[in-house]
This record gives structure tokens, sequence and C-alpha cells, in this order.
């Protein structure tokens, strides 16, 4: 057998033998997925033995459309985001060889759902502010804290957790990363209800949680670092997907102008096209960093992506309110819900509205994401700091 | 989809041509030049078609040109609009050239390649692609009439005329050409008039001006991108030396964010300009979308980066001796130019099957 990464021709090969081996009729769905998982065709730019076999990154979509066609049955990974968008590269990037060999298998298949256990009360934008206590006992640790806005932790299995294991160091070198057991004593998930009237987050409570040291990433002290590999990934993931031109909310509302002539304003006819466009720039933008990433040469273009994609949502969604008039004024459930997926298209214009006001918020606030950019993309000198070479322990909270 | 990317001999060129504009034509040059009677730099001209032959690169071999496509002209396009630089490319290694390859013409074509002669599209500079109009009378194989506003009118050798059944050319020495005092001194436009001035036709019906018009509409969106590059990077430089209050102004938020969205709106740019230019390139039947979506966006972010740089500039932006008004003059005329973005956006509308209310 060779050892060269499979080209195109090659993949839609072992796909049509898997196939041929697999019916996807006739298996049961979750014994399909991992087979799938286990012949290297999960992931297929991971490497062999973790659901991968080195190919390029870009021939994923061809053997998903493969698998599709097939009528094979899908991971969701719209449950799974953080799992697959996150915790998988976090894993990849930080994890021992045993840790990825544990988890990344029933993550990707989606038997095990993931969230991320980031913001805490008095940490959000500054992450590195964050307090929840790790503290070592022999090859275990103890962890005490509280996290908030974790999204989806109700239906967690595993979480990726940021603790402070020592506050006499500044704040960004005191932090290591774990892998935390959801379903652990000690842990104890709550709703938070959003403004949208349901429940995607939650407030985590660990009081004296056990977490073994075999699961912690990275070095003890290195949790800033690890933490960076799943926040560069969360952005490409929240603004990266390919989309064909017209889908999401534009496709809504551009459905809406066709099928509802006596909605159409001047106005609104302008505010439509002006953000059609603008949808539509971004999205070439989105297809031309797809582009660079499969030719090997990313850039930093991906930090504008989550930033655009978060005005836009909103602002298309705005505009489909208004278009709609008193029918937009119909919200449809304001149930207090514990949902196990986000979905902008079968919820109504109303909850499209509301719900992408979370956009600017989640994954890194935009004003955030433009010091970033400003900073790391332009160069432009730092925001003065008065937290750098201070003790964590003596920062002002 | 298109190539959205650059390729190797892409690359290549831009650093040629950037080279060569870096030392025949740096903006204080341009700036000088602006009040000057020549209406654009024949020397700068010559040396872009000579060394890289700028000027026919989407011409045929055969044909006299280069033998390359629109692709790599729009990456020609964005560096001299990066450097504001008075040359009629756009005009005539684009407009003219693509109208006279749609028509079939093999002659004079070949000649605008070379860089030997230069040809323009006698429409008013404003004109949206699908409204080329007929200004002009024809009558037995002469045109008399009025055409306002040509881009690069005086530096023309020959004028491309649409009229009712089609385009001629017309010797310039034949034509009326009366010059403008131009909001955008480094592509001056001329009113042109025409009293019985001889003509050839070198084109049936309206498809050849509306081929030049369309190629014209999607590689002005590079040279946008170009312009707006040149301002984001100016404006960078700028906010990273100027300090006040103790801090270089780059380290406000105020001017921080607002260059981060820029930035972000040029990245969008960057590949709205690309896919217009690859669907000219190859013909694609996106094209017309393609172009309207490019004129519509890329033209508002030029004018925002231009704006933008004047305003960070601060007093000294303001000023004639500041090379910021050579790109708000450009950006703001490009963005009118072969249709207002809300030309091009209504254009679109009808394209996408979303009617006016
Ligand atoms: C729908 C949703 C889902 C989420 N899911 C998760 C999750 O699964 N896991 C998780 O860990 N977290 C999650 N979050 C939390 C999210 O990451 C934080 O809310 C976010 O980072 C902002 O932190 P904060 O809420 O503390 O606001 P703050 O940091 O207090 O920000 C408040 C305001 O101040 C601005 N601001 C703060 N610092 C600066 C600065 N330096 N310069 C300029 N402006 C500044 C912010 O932009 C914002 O406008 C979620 C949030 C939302 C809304």
């Amino acid at each position: 057998m060779s050892t060269a990464p499979p080209d195109a021709d090659e993949l839609s090969r072992r796909v049509a033998a898997f196939l041929a081996e697999h019916d996807p009729a006739a298996t049961d769905r979750l014994k399909f997925l991992r087979a799938r998982f286990d012949a290297g065709l999960a992931w297929v730019h991971y490497p062999r033995g973790l659901g991968g076999c080195d190919a390029p990154r870009a021939l994923q979509r061809d053997v998903d459309r493969l698998f599709a066609k097939a009528g094979a049955p899908t991971n969701r990974p719209e449950r799974n985001g953080i799992g697959l968008g996150m915790a998988a590269p976090t894993l990849l990037a930080a994890g021992t060889d045993e840790q990825r060999a544990r988890f990344l298998r029933p993550l990707w298949t989606g038997e095990d759902i993931w969230c991320q256990l980031f913001s805490e009360p008095g940490a959000g934008s500054d992450l590195a502010a964050l307090g929840t206590r790790a503290v070592r006992d022999g090859d275990r640790w103890i962890v005490n804290g509280q996290k908030v806005w974790t999204s989806m932790a109700h239906e967690a299995r595993w979480g990726l957790l940021v603790t402070r294991t020592d506050p006499d160091v500044p704040k960004h070198r005191g932090m290591t990363y774990f892998v935390l057991d959801m379903t652990a004593p000690g842990v104890e998930v709550r709703p938070l209800r959003q403004l949208t009237g349901e429940a995607e987050f939650n407030e985590v409570f660990l009081t004296d949680v056990e977490i073994p040291d075999a699961h912690r990433l990275g070095e003890v002290g290195d949790g800033w670092r690890v933490s960076t590999h799943t926040l560069m990934n969360e952005r490409v993931s929240i603004g990266g997907a390919a989309v064909p031109r017209e889908s999401g909310m534009i496709g809504v509302v551009a459905g809406l102008w066709r099928d509802r002539p006596e909605l159409r304003t001047p106005g609104l006819h302008g505010e439509l096209m002006r953000l059609w466009v603008e949808v539509e720039a971004a999205r070439l933008a989105g297809e031309r960093l797809r582009q660079s990433l499969a030719a090997g040469r990313p850039g930093p273009e991906g930090s504008g992506t989550k930033l655009a994609f978060a005005k836009l949502n909103q602002e298309v969604s705005g505009l489909e309110l208004e278009m709609l008039g008193t029918d937009g004024l119909r919200y449809d459930d304001w149930t207090m819900r514990r949902p196990s997926e986000v979905d902008f298209t079968r919820r109504s214009p109303g909850y499209r509205y509301l719900r992408a006001k979370g956009n600017s918020i989640e994954g890194g606030t935009s004003e955030i994401l433009r010091g970033i950019i400003a900073e790391r993309v332009l160069g432009l000198p730092g925001e003065i700091r008065v937290d750098k070479d201070v003790p964590w322990k003596d920062l002002p909270k | 989809m298109t190539d959205l990317l650059y390729g190797e001999i892409e690359s290549d060129l831009r650093g040629g041509v950037r080279d060569l504009l870096a030392g025949k034509a740096p903006w204080t040059g341009v700036l000088a030049g602006v009040e000057k009677d020549d209406p654009f730099d024949a020397d700068l001209w010559h040396a872009l078609a000579g060394r890289f032959g700028a000027a026919g690169l989407a011409v045929p071999e055969e044909l006299g040109g280069a033998g390359a496509s629109w692709r790599e002209a729009a990456v020609v396009a964005e560096e001299i609009g990066r450097a504001v630089a008075p040359v009629p490319f756009l005009t005539s290694a684009v407009m003219a050239t693509a109208a006279l390859l749609a028509a079939g013409e093999s002659d004079l074509v070949g000649d605008l390649a070379e860089g030997e002669r230069i040809a323009v599209l006698a429409v008013p500079f404003g004109t949206p692609p699908g409204e080329p109009p007929a200004r002009v009378r024809v009558a037995g194989g002469a045109l008399t009439g009025e055409v306002p506003g040509v881009a690069d009118g005086l530096a023309a050798d020959v004028l491309l005329v649409p009229a009712a059944d089609g385009l001629y050319a017309v010797d310039a020495a034949d034509a009326g050409r009366a010059p403008v005092t131009s909001l955008d001194m480094t592509r001056r436009l001329a009113d042109t008039a025409f009293d019985g001035a001889p003509a050839r036709r070198v084109a049936d019906g309206p498809g050849a001006v509306r081929a030049g018009l369309l190629t014209g509409a999607a590689l002005l969106a590079s040279e946008q991108l170009g312009i707006a590059e040149g301002c984001l990077d100016a404006t960078v430089a700028h906010v990273k030396t100027r300090y006040q209050f103790g801090r270089p102004i780059g380290s406000y938020q105020a001017l921080k964010h607002r260059l981060a969205d820029l930035w972000t709106a040029i990245t969008q740019a960057r590949a709205v300009a690309r896919h217009a230019a690859a669907c000219a390139a190859a013909g694609d039947p996106d094209l017309e979308i393609a172009v309207a979506v490019a004129q519509a966006h890329c033209s508002a972010v030029a004018v925002k980066a231009a704006e933008e740089c004047v305003q960070m500039h601060g007093g000294i932006g303001f000023t004639w001796e500041h090379s910021a008004h050579l790109y708000l003059k450009r950006a703001k005329s490009a963005a009118i130019a072969l249709g207002t973005p809300d030309r091009h956006r209504a254009a679109l509308a009808a394209l996408v099957d979303l009617p006016p209310a």
C-alpha cells in the first residue's frame, strides 16, 4: 500500500469500496458511522487511525457528497458544532495519543456531544481573567468554580474546561486546560433562559469535581496557548461553512420578496439589494478563504468572516421583520425549552431577528474581533494594558 | 466556481508592474502631472505596454497581443489603481479592446495591444453596461452628433463611437475634442463632437459596445480594489507613526476598529473583483451578475477607503500636497464610472429576479 495521501480519484474509489461493503440501507446507523471513521473516511484531512487519511482538506466536500448520494446516515454535525469545530482540532493539536484515540471517534460519530466551559461571570472577553480553581492532588485535580453561557451543556458528555492553577503569576501564565466529564459528581448544569425564550446555554457549577490528570490537555500552566487553538477554530467554524449563493437568511428574505408582491416598497427594495450584494461579497470572500486553505496558503482573511457574518445576519433578519409588517409581530414560541440544536431557518422571523443578536457576542464579540484584526493583521499598536504583569490574584475584579 | 486566487504568473506580473510604477510614477509625479496639459503619462504607458505587454494582455498572440486573459489584465488594473496612474489602461486596453475583440476586428486591435495607438469608447463615462447609448447619427458613412464626458478622450488616437446600427471608428483628428476640467485629473474626460466625421464601421449591432462596457466594469472593480488597498496601506502606516496624547493614534480603538472594518471590506472586494475578472476571462455565464455585484460592492469600498484615508490623516490629508486627494477623486469618479452602485443594484435585481416595488 502506498503512503502518499490519496487524491480525489483514489478517495472516490475508497468510498465506493466502503459502500459496497456497508450498505447504508441495511447497516445500523452507529455501526455505519463507526466503520466510516475506522476506514479513514470521516474527516479525510485527519491522520490515519483517527478517522482520516491525510488527504487534502478540500476533498472533504466531495467525500461527503458521495456518502450523501448513497443515502448514508450523517453524524448530525448540527448537534455537535463545538465538538466537531472546536474540541476535535484542539485534541488534535494538544492531546496525547491516548486522548485522541479515546475521544475523537465517539465525538465524530455524534455519540458524545461536547461543550465549551470557558466564560465565567467575571471573565468574558477577558477570558484569561478566569478564576475557576483547579488544585492538584496526586494524579487527579479538584475543581471548584462557576462557568456561564455554556451552550448545550445539558446535552454534553464532555466539556472543554479552562481553569486557574496558579493565582500567583500573571493571568495568562497560570491556566490549565482539561477535558471535563460532564457526568462527574459535583457538576451541576442549570439552564439560563435567553431573550429568545428558550435555553441553549447554561450555568455550570463545579463543586469539588475530580478530574484525572490523564484528562489534562497540554502542560500545566499552558492553558492559554491551548485555548487559542480552540478559539481560532471557533471563529473559522462559525463563519467558514461552504454556502451556495442566496442561502441562509438572505434566501429566506429573497423568497419572501418574490412570493409576496404586496409587501414590496421602494425603500425595502433598496435595502434588500444592498444586503444581497453584501451577503454575496461575504460569500465569495468565504469561498476565496476556502480556496486558499485548500491550496495550503491560509491567510488572515478568516478573522473578517465572522465579523461580517454577524453584522449581515443581524441586518438581514431585521429587514425580514420590517418587510413582514404586522405579520412580523407574531412570534412562534416563548416557552422555556432546552433545545439540542440552533436552527435559524425553521423558526419564526422574530426568532431569527433575536437570535442573530447573539452572533456578535458569542465566539468573541465584534469589538474584540476588530481589535484582533487591527493588531494581528494590520499590526497596529496594542491597547494600553494595566493587567499584563500583575499576578492574577492582585487584579481588580 | 471560479478560481479566486492569484497564480504564480499573476504574482510575478504584479511585482514587475508595481516596481515600474514605483519608479516611473511615484505619487509626487502623478500630482505634478495633474496640473500639466498632457492628458496622460505617455512615457509610462509605453513602458507598461513595452515591458509587460500590458496593453494587450487579453489579446491573442496572433492578433499581436500577449495571449493571456482578463485575469492577468485585472492584476495590472489593481496596480494602476494602487498607484493612481494616469494611463489609458481601462479605456483602451480593456474597454476598446474588448469591444474590438467582440466585433472580430483584427487590425486596430493589434495596434492597441502593442500600445502604438490608443482607442476609447466614445460614451459618457458614467454609462452602465446595460444602456449603451447611441447619441450619434450616421449618414453616408459619416457621423454627426455629440458625446460628452468621454474618459481619456484626449489621449485617444481613435474614437469608437456607438451609433444605432453598430460601432464606428473615427480618427481622433476628425472629431472635435474639448478638455473637461475633471473631478479625477488622473483620468480626464473630454467632450467630443462629430460634424460629418468620416467613419469606418467595425461592428454591427450593440454587442461590441456592450462587451466593452461589461468587461470594463468587471476590471474597474480590480482597479477599485487597488485604490482601496493603497489607501488602507497609507493610512495604517500613518496611524502607526503619528503621535497624539503621547501615543500613536493607531492605538485608539476609534481608529483601529474602523480600519479593521475597512480591511474586512477589502478582503471581500478582493474576492468579488477576482470573481468578476475570472468570469470575464472565461466568458462565464455568471459574468453579468458578477459584474453587477463587483461594481456595487467595490465602488463603495474604494470610496470608503479613500474617505477614511483623508479623515485619519487629519489636516495633512486635506492638503493638495498629500496623495490622499488623488485617491479620493479617482475613487469617487470610478464609483460613478460605468454605472453608479445603485444602477448596478438595479441591474442585479432584474438578473436575480428581485423586481422593484
Ligand atoms: C448565544 C451565546 C452562546 C455562548 N456560548 C458559549 C459557550 O458555549 N461557552 C463559553 O465559554 N461561552 C459562551 N458564550 C459567552 C461569550 O463567549 C461571551 O459572552 C463573550 O465572550 C463576551 O463576554 P461577556 O459576556 O462577559 O461580555 P464582556 O466581555 O463584559 O463585554 C461587554 C461589552 O464590552 C465590550 N468589550 C469588552 N472588552 C472590550 C475591549 N477590550 N475593547 C472594546 N470593547 C470591549 C464587548 O465587546 C461587549 O460589547 C456564549 C454567548 C452567547 C451570547
